[in-house]
């Protein structure tokens, strides 16, 4: 079991000021979340003493990396860590197969290297080796820059926005090695992101960041659906659940996932039985009915438990809803909220319209 | 034809430019890189004194120079103390003055290398266990090289053409401190206009060439853009 990473800081700019005291877990991946000016960059880089804190504790993996007490600071050079930017800054003056190499020629110990067959195939770069940094995709080039970092096999894998400088086209196209490495990688990482999309389909922990401040940190499933976060009131609120695939039905181009209190039937994932995923159920694809509807064009229907809700000033609802053991939120109106005459503790039926799936 | 004369202090010039030239490159890197990544409120100031010698006329430094390594002057006092003797009017004086007067044209590539760069390739390096010392070479190096160069050849080429600090520090002593551009005055001086043309002549042509092969080169750099 790997030690959690333990993150405290102070640091004051006048403008910005930075505070927090965080404890990760020592595994998986932790996401950084917040708009712009939330300071979530500004504490992956005093995590990689990229920046200095003049206050500051700092521990990942065991070893303390920053203890102004003790007046302990680890220079970035001498940790154990890998650092994505949101550029991927690769050094222009070397080729893909050098700037893999630059990192690992200055490790000390040559043992501790990476297997870097197996890199590059996670990341499916084998064929760029021989390319100038220039002449790569900006896909490409994150990947590569992934790559560097983790042929050092650092203790913990940084990530700022590795995917903000590009399209869209470009995110989806390399998400799913990031889910992959999610998967396969033992190191915890440490992901900055403002994208929810992102955060659904990566994040395990989850650090909400506002000016400065946490606002909130947990496990996904917890955070995402509290009520005392602006999060829900969002037009992208959802919850995302784990599932597994458990049946395929070919006939009709559906596949059936398994979560943890009931089945779901979702358009047809080319992925075989038993493959683990996460689907996320956005709040305003979920509806409400009092009783079982016989006749509906809806597939998904299960029942739900009213655990609480949460009114905004224009007219609109969250409601959050227990299904067996998972959360649930709903967006409706205030009108149907009352008209139904929904109380906290109401056995009713969601109807789940639409889901996003990620393996 | 050039005179036995004629190829000494050639020869002498060329000494003088390439011991200047790398003693300006030693010293400007360093300053060069403090200029471009301080935020010292000292840096104006700095700023200000590297670049005095493009504004100044010659003689003024050299007048300076002549009184600060003089008998009297606190610099001539101190190498007079190491057991050095004074400075003007030997070759160490002339190359003193040399540096003082060309340093501008290395720093000032230098300092624009420098700042191009910026702090983006120095942190990748950092979290790929690169130290400050070690980024300096394997990174910053190769990117800086289009500034290398053109602070080496800007720096040599004006050791090479310098007259007035010269004149004033150096002097003219044959064999010791008298280079070319004296060498051309003093036969102008004599009306020895042939031998005057063949030196002026040269100077112009190999500027000239200097000044193409540079930006021949930095043209085809595959690394003259900014980081990405």
């Amino acid at each position: 079991m790997s030690q959690p990473i333990i993150a405290q800081f102070q640091l004051n700019y006048g403008q910005f000021q930075l505070e927090v005291d965080l404890t990760l877990p020592g595994e998986g991946v932790s996401v950084l979340f917040g708009h712009s000016g939330s300071g979530k960059t500004t504490l992956l880089r005093c995590i990689a003493g990229l920046q200095r804190a003049p206050s500051g504790y700092l521990q990942i993996n065991g070893e303390v990396w920053q203890d102004t007490k003790r007046n302990v600071f680890i220079p970035t050079y001498q940790r154990s860590l890998g650092y994505v930017f949101q550029e991927a800054n690769l050094f222009p003056h070397l080729t893909v197969e050098q700037n893999l190499d630059y990192g690992r020629k200055r490790l000390a110990n040559t043992s501790t290297k990476a297997d870097l067959t197996a890199i590059l195939g996670l990341l499916g770069i084998e064929h760029l080796l021989t390319r100038m940094p220039a002449r790569l995709s900006g896909g490409e080039r994150q990947r590569v820059a992934i790559a560097r970092a983790l042929a050092l096999n650092p203790a913990i894998l940084l990530m700022d926005e590795p995917l903000a400088s590009l399209d869209n086209k470009r995110k989806q196209e390399l998400l799913p090695y990031f889910v992959r490495m999610h998967q396969e990688l033992k190191i915890p990482i440490l992901y900055v992101t403002h994208s929810q999309q992102e955060v659904a389909q990566l994040a395990d922990h989850l650090v909400i960041l506002n000016e400065g401040k946490t606002l909130a940190a947990g496990p996904l499933s917890e955070i995402f659906s509290r009520l005392d976060l602006p999060l829900i009131h969002e037009r992208q609120a959802s919850t995302v659940w784990e599932a597994t695939i458990v049946k395929q039905e070919l006939d009709y181009h559906l596949t059936y996932v398994a979560f943890e209190s009931g089945t779901l039937c979702v358009s047809r994932i080319d992925a075989a039985v038993g493959t683990p995923l996460r689907i996320q159920i956005f709040a305003s694809d979920v509806s409400i009915a009092l009783e079982q509807p016989t006749a509906s064009s809806i597939q998904n229907i299960l029942p739900a438990i009213i655990h609480d809700f949460n009114d905004d000033d224009q007219g609109h609802c969250v409601i959050r809803l227990r299904v067996g053991k998972q959360l649930l939120l709903a967006h409706i109106t205030r009108k149907s909220k009352i008209l139904l005459g929904l109380q906290i503790g109401m056995a009713v039926y969601v109807q789940i319209k639409g889901t996003s799936i990620f393996i | 034809m050039l005179t036995a004369a004629d190829i000494t202090t050639l020869w002498l010039t060329l000494r003088v430019a390439a011991i200047s030239t790398v003693l300006m490159l030693l010293l400007g890197t360093p300053i060069a890189w403090w200029l471009a990544h301080t935020q010292s409120r000292w840096k104006g100031i700095c700023n200000a004194l590297v670049a005095l010698p493009l504004v100044l006329p010659p003689s003024v430094l050299g007048f300076y120079l002549l009184i600060l390594m003089g008998p009297r002057g606190p610099i001539g006092q101190l190498t007079t103390e190491l057991g050095l003797g004074t400075l003007p009017f030997t070759f160490s004086g002339l190359v003193v003055a040399s540096v003082l007067y060309s340093i501008p044209f290395v720093v000032q590539p230098l300092q624009t290398a420098f700042a191009a760069i910026g702090n983006h390739p120095l942190e990748a390096a950092a979290t790929l266990r690169a130290s400050p010392l070690d980024s300096f070479f394997s990174v910053v190096m190769p990117l800086a090289r289009p500034g290398f160069l053109t602070a080496t050849i800007l720096g040599f080429a004006h050791t090479i053409g310098e007259f007035g600090v010269v004149l004033m520090v150096g002097g003219n002593i044959p064999g010791k401190t008298r280079v070319v551009s004296v060498q051309i005055y003093n036969h102008v001086e004599a009306l020895e206009y042939e031998q005057a043309h063949l030196l002026a002549g040269g100077l112009l042509v190999f500027s000239f060439s200097v000044l193409l092969l540079m930006y021949t080169i930095l043209k085809t750099s595959p690394v003259a853009h900014p980081f990405k």
